[in-house]
């Protein structure tokens, strides 16, 4: 075989391999968008078309009348919201601690730490739920921001441990001997210059709390209080047998888009924190 | 006081509130679930509590049901994990290779990962749909499927298909995570190996994989311990039923659904050790992977 030949064996192949790839990471949501955008007629055709013929809102408008969507993703904003606010400050000085201050025994905390993201969810779930219900806190949203903060600290004060460690000594030894304090060191020096870690490892946060399903689906057991992933899984038409997937598909793109922009604005970020809280080590 | 003592105290002062939300949140409601398991009891007030011993344990062992859960989490996670590693290892070879648009390629790779896995398995449910489902058109075209078969409520593809969807939704991220222990293989090595007459299969053999090994081994042992708890997709594409019933999806059942009518508290928090100790096993490998030397 000549090299030519090779070169172009190895240039179909690639392309073919790729759209291939494409392909199959697209293709469902895009047809979660095209379905959403069909009408009813068109949607239930036995032979679809890969584009809407005669596109439509009008599921987008029904999402919203039909059933309580708009409070099922403020109920999400708000759960999530403060996870991840909760979760940083908690988190930021942990890691802190572990990084950079004297303290026996912070392999041990770290490993304690790390230990709670491996707990499966089902095996605290029961126990979890008799303690939530004596605190009165089932059907309310700190009964589920309480377990989320538990289960997204542990990757949080990892990253932010590697974070920390990698930002230059010199500068808060500087500042010590200028006569800054420890605490003013870490909100004035330390916290700013880790402004691009902490939004990175915030919207982490934010996204295993906005996608949770078995603690959601167990701790809030009434409708209003349901977050999107519950209430997306819990959507029906009126009889078992009549999914309405048109407004579910519209329910899938309304919340789905804004996570996909997210992650494709800050893709570096969350790949190398993905990757230095899973591999790297 | 000595400064170093005084940063002692800030430093424990700093990791406590962390500790205090886990030990609450995760530690406490862990060491119930081990202490239930030795009862017989449920979660309406009037039934009684009584010590069993490890008569849970016994019981359990005998259940049919726990027998087919257990079953049916070892093939989810094998099957999966072993398509996710090979898919994810090819994916990220390609997409380490120089092509135009490949930043986008990339970047479309964390869609999938991105999504709710409730979002996207209802996502999959519709496009599984028995009349109107394009995937369900597709695999009858290529003669994969007999038309009219309900794919999610048959015995024999339901399982296929729930696999289908946590392949699809975590090959993209394995890859991705591949891709960096790719990018640490140094060009220089592949082209000494060109230059030595090393044709594709022994390159990828003798540089590529012993260089990624370990990135791949400590991915696979992430992605076991997360299989084996798998709960959203199955819960939503088939509830359990059609023989695709995993253990954490049936323990759910035992403790919240029948714990309310009958003593069944203790019985599934049984159910809920076996499951942590499960895991347990692949974790320990886990975190002793990250060698974690901090002092």
């Amino acid at each position: 075989m000549s090299v030519k030949t090779k070169r172009i064996i190895y240039k179909t192949v690639l392309t073919i391999s790729v759209i291939f790839v494409l392909l199959w990471c697209i293709f469902p949501f895009y047809w979660a968008v095209v379905s959403s955008l069909k009408p009813n007629s068109e949607l239930f055709d036995p032979n679809p078309t890969l584009w809407p013929k005669s596109p439509t809102f009008s599921n987008y408008v029904k999402v919203f009348q039909e059933r309580p969507f708009h409070v099922n993703i403020w109920n999400s904003v708000v759960v999530s919201g403060i996870t991840t606010i909760v979760t940083l400050i908690f988190g930021s000085f942990a890691g802190y601690a572990i990084a950079r201050l004297h303290m026996k025994g912070k392999s041990f905390v770290m490993i304690l730490i790390l230990a709670v993201s491996m707990f499966p969810q089902i095996s605290i779930l029961g126990s979890l739920f008799v303690i939530l219900r004596n605190m009165r806190l089932i059907n309310t949203y700190l009964g589920l921001i309480l377990p989320y903060v538990a289960i997204t600290l542990p990757l949080t004060t990892w990253i932010l441990q590697n974070f920390f460690r990698d930002l230059p000594k010199e500068i808060e030894e500087a500042a010590a001997i200028d006569g800054c304090s420890r605490t003013r060191t870490l909100f004035q020096i330390v916290f700013p210059m880790s402004a691009p870690g902490l939004v990175a490892t915030g919207l982490l946060t934010f996204i295993s709390a906005w996608n949770e399903f078995l603690f959601a689906f167990t701790f809030m057991q009434k409708p209003d209080y349901y977050t999107v992933p519950v209430a997306i899984a819990m959507f029906s038409g009126r009889t078992q047998y009549e999914q309405p997937w048109g407004q579910l598909m519209a329910a899938a793109v309304i919340v789905t888009v804004p996570l996909v922009v997210l992650v494709l604005i800050f893709q570096n970020r969350i790949i190398a924190g993905l990757s230095a809280g899973g591999v790297k080590g | 006081m000595k400064a170093k003592t005084r940063e002692t105290l800030v430093a424990w002062g700093m990791v406590i509130p962390a500790l205090l939300v886990i030990s609450i949140i995760a530690f406490l409601p862990l060491f119930q679930t081990f202490y239930n398991s030795f009862f017989e009891t449920g979660l309406r007030p009037d039934i009684e509590k009584e010590f069993v011993g490890f008569g849970n344990y016994v019981e359990l062992f005998k259940d049919d049901r726990f027998q087919d859960a257990l079953k049916n989490t070892i093939f989810f996670t094998v099957v999966s994990v072993i398509l996710e590693t090979i898919f994810g290892l090819l994916i990220a070879i390609l997409v380490n290779q120089p092509f135009k648009m490949r930043g986008v390629v990339r970047a479309a790779m964390l869609i999938p990962w991105a999504i709710p896995t409730a979002i996207s398995s209802q996502m999959w449910k519709w496009m599984f749909d028995p009349s109107s489902g394009i995937l369900t058109k597709f695999l009858e075209t290529l003669n994969i499927v007999e038309p009219g078969v309900p794919i999610l409520a048959m015995p024999n593809s339901a399982m296929w298909a729930i696999i289908a969807v946590d392949v699809w939704k975590t090959t993209p991220f394995m890859a991705l995570l591949i891709l960096a222990g790719l990018q640490l293989i140094p060009e220089e090595l592949y082209e000494a190996a060109r230059i030595d007459g090393a044709n594709i299969w022994q390159r990828f053999s003798k540089i590529t994989l012993p260089m990624v090994q370990s990135t791949i081994g400590v991915a696979l042992i992430f992605r076991t311990l997360d299989a084996l708890r798998v709960f959203d997709v199955v819960f939503i594409m088939t509830r359990g039923s059609v023989n695709t019933e995993t253990l954490a999806v049936y323990n759910r059942v035992l403790l919240m659904d029948r714990a309310f009518s009958g003593a069944w508290f203790g019985y599934g928090s049984a159910l809920s050790v076996v499951i942590f100790m499960l895991i347990s096993v692949f974790a320990v490998i886990y975190i002793r992977s990250l060698r974690i030397k901090l002092e």
